[in-house]
């Protein structure tokens, strides 16, 4: 997982401050798998808390997540990518062990943004 | 040859890789004989017979953005089933070609010639280049793919003709050699392109407000560049071919008084009536706009300045109460520019013959303009009053 940190984002530099003639002909975006790039996080009005304590490791809730914001790394799920989340708790629902909790609020919105 | 057969003479000799289109009239020809072309193994166009006009327009829009030279051809309602699309078509920068044919927007329904269609499409960022006769359509259609594809402008272009008139009139025009219009348009080389193996990409995303202002931005500076990319590739052209052309064509003007300015077949009628008044002593001339879009407004005050008065004709009305974008637009060009006493008419709508007579009538408009007499801002002409 996370391959993207080991890309090189085409598209740096070209932000909200960049010139109109900085800016890509015709708006294109370079390069694919970009929306890594971009923080959904903040958009969260409800917030995922993950209890590792209850958590079996069943691995049933990062594959329903629609923003793939529970990563896994060798075999394990890790805390939420909160850069990413939208808090729709797809995820606390699947859960089979109560292992995940919704608060409200966008908690953590800038916490793991890479 | 009609401008029809011109204008498919013109593009089985670019032999474009994709032409997606759909039949109307009076355009419908042009994409038949391609489909003729094709059947007979003279090109090797993948022809894409699409279901409306707006899918004509999106074929071409991701044939395009896939790397390759897109073209297709329409008129009127056909045209304004387009402009969602040629709006998508000019700000992703793709170098599409659209062969027009020039017919009356719907309301009342008919099927003949005036301007409506493409000045419809004048704000969406297409190069528009109008022609006279048939010679024109082709030549400006084998003009059309190295203006586009210039990486300054990277814009696409209408090659606009009259409904008719034009695309139906038969007359005898020069088809150039073959290899030679294939030299002379060349090979596309497309920058960045979907099907490049080596590069992902993603075209025509959602921008959001903190981009759209500067995508507009630089589709502005690639319509003043084009200016200087339409001159450049009509020079080329010229040298190739023998057949000169600028931003517009000035009959007779080199010691004019009077003069109309007017776009596509009805230059002609104006020449000829202007040959008769010529004999009769009225110091007449014409100024024909070929290039619409981008407006050469510097270069048209120019010409325009030394005369006692100018008629703008618009074979569209615009419907501001002030009269067509032409009269608006030559206007404003002329604004502090120069002192030209100006009237604007509009003519020829749904296919209304212009006739010499008008042109008369419109030169009487003028010595009494020049001599103080009050003219309306813009009026209608070969109405029934
Ligand atoms: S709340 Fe929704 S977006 Fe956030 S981790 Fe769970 S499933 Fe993914
Ligand atoms: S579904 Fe629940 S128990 Fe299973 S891995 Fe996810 S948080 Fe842990």
């Amino acid at each position: 997982m996370n391959v993207m940190n080991e890309k090189k984002n085409l598209m740096e530099g070209i932000d909200e401050r960049s010139s109109w003639r900085d800016v890509t002909p015709g708006g294109f975006v370079y390069g694919s798998g970009n929306s890594e790039y971009f923080n959904t996080g903040d958009w969260r009005t409800r917030t995922p808390v993950w209890k590792p304590d209850n958590c079996r490791q069943c691995l049933l809730c990062f594959p329903v997540c629609p923003d793939s914001s529970i990563p896994v790394y060798d075999g394990k799920r890790g805390d939420f990518d909160f850069g990413h989340c939208k808090g729709c708790a797809i995820c606390a629902k699947i859960c089979p062990f109560g292992a995940i909790d919704v608060i409200s609020g966008s908690a953590g919105a800038q916490g793991s943004m890479k | 040859m009609s401008g029809n057969q011109a204008a498919a003479e013109a593009i089985r000799q670019i032999n474009p890789d994709v032409i997606a289109a759909f039949p109307i009239t009076p355009s419908t020809e042009i994409p038949q004989y391609v489909s003729a072309f094709k059947a007979d193994g003279l090109i090797d166009t993948e022809f894409i017979a699409v279901e409306s006009e707006h899918s004509a327009m999106s074929a071409c829009i991701g044939a395009s953005a896939a790397g390759v030279r897109a073209m297709t051809a329409t008129s009127s309602a056909g045209m304004a089933l387009m402009y969602e699309m040629l709006y998508v078509a000019a700000s992703d920068r793709l170098p599409i070609v659209l062969a027009a044919v020039n017919r009356a927007l719907t309301g009342p329904i008919n099927i003949n010639a005036d301007h409506s269609d493409s000045m419809g499409a004048r704000d969406s960022g297409w190069i528009q280049l109008y022609c006279e006769n048939a010679q024109e359509a082709y030549d400006n259609l084998i003009m059309a793919n190295r203006i586009a594809e210039h990486p300054d402008v990277m814009l696409p272009i209408m090659i606009c003709q009259d409904g008719f008139i034009t695309s139906h009139g038969i007359e005898n025009i020069v088809i150039e050699d073959d290899s030679e219009v294939r030299t002379f348009v060349g090979e596309y080389r497309p920058g960045k392109y979907l099907l490049n193996p080596s590069e992902s990409l993603a075209v025509g995303p959602y921008s959001v407000s903190p981009y759209v202002i500067e995508m507009k931005r630089a589709v502005h500076e690639a319509m003043v560049k084009a200016k200087d990319i339409v001159r450049l590739v009509s020079e080329d052209f010229g040298r190739a071919f023998g057949r000169e052309y600028g931003f517009m064509e000035r009959y007779r003007m080199d010691d004019a008084e009077y003069a109309v300015l007017l776009m596509s077949s009805a230059a002609g009628t104006g020449k000829d009536a202007i040959d008769a008044l010529r004999d009769k002593g009225v110091k007449a001339g014409l100024v024909k706009l070929r290039m619409f879009r981008p407006f050469p407004a510097r270069e048209l005050a120019d010409v325009l300045k030394r005369l006692k008065a100018i008629a703008i004709m618009d074979r569209s009305d615009g419907f501001s109460a002030t009269g067509g974008p032409l009269n608006a637009e030559v206007r404003a060009a002329l604004y502090g520019e120069a002192d030209v006493k100006a009237t604007g008419y509009i003519y020829g709508l749904g296919g209304r013959d212009v006739r010499v007579e008008d042109f008369f009538a419109i030169f009487d408009d003028l010595s009494g303009l020049a001599a103080g007499r009050e003219l309306p801002y813009c009026r209608y002409i070969g109405v029934r009053e």
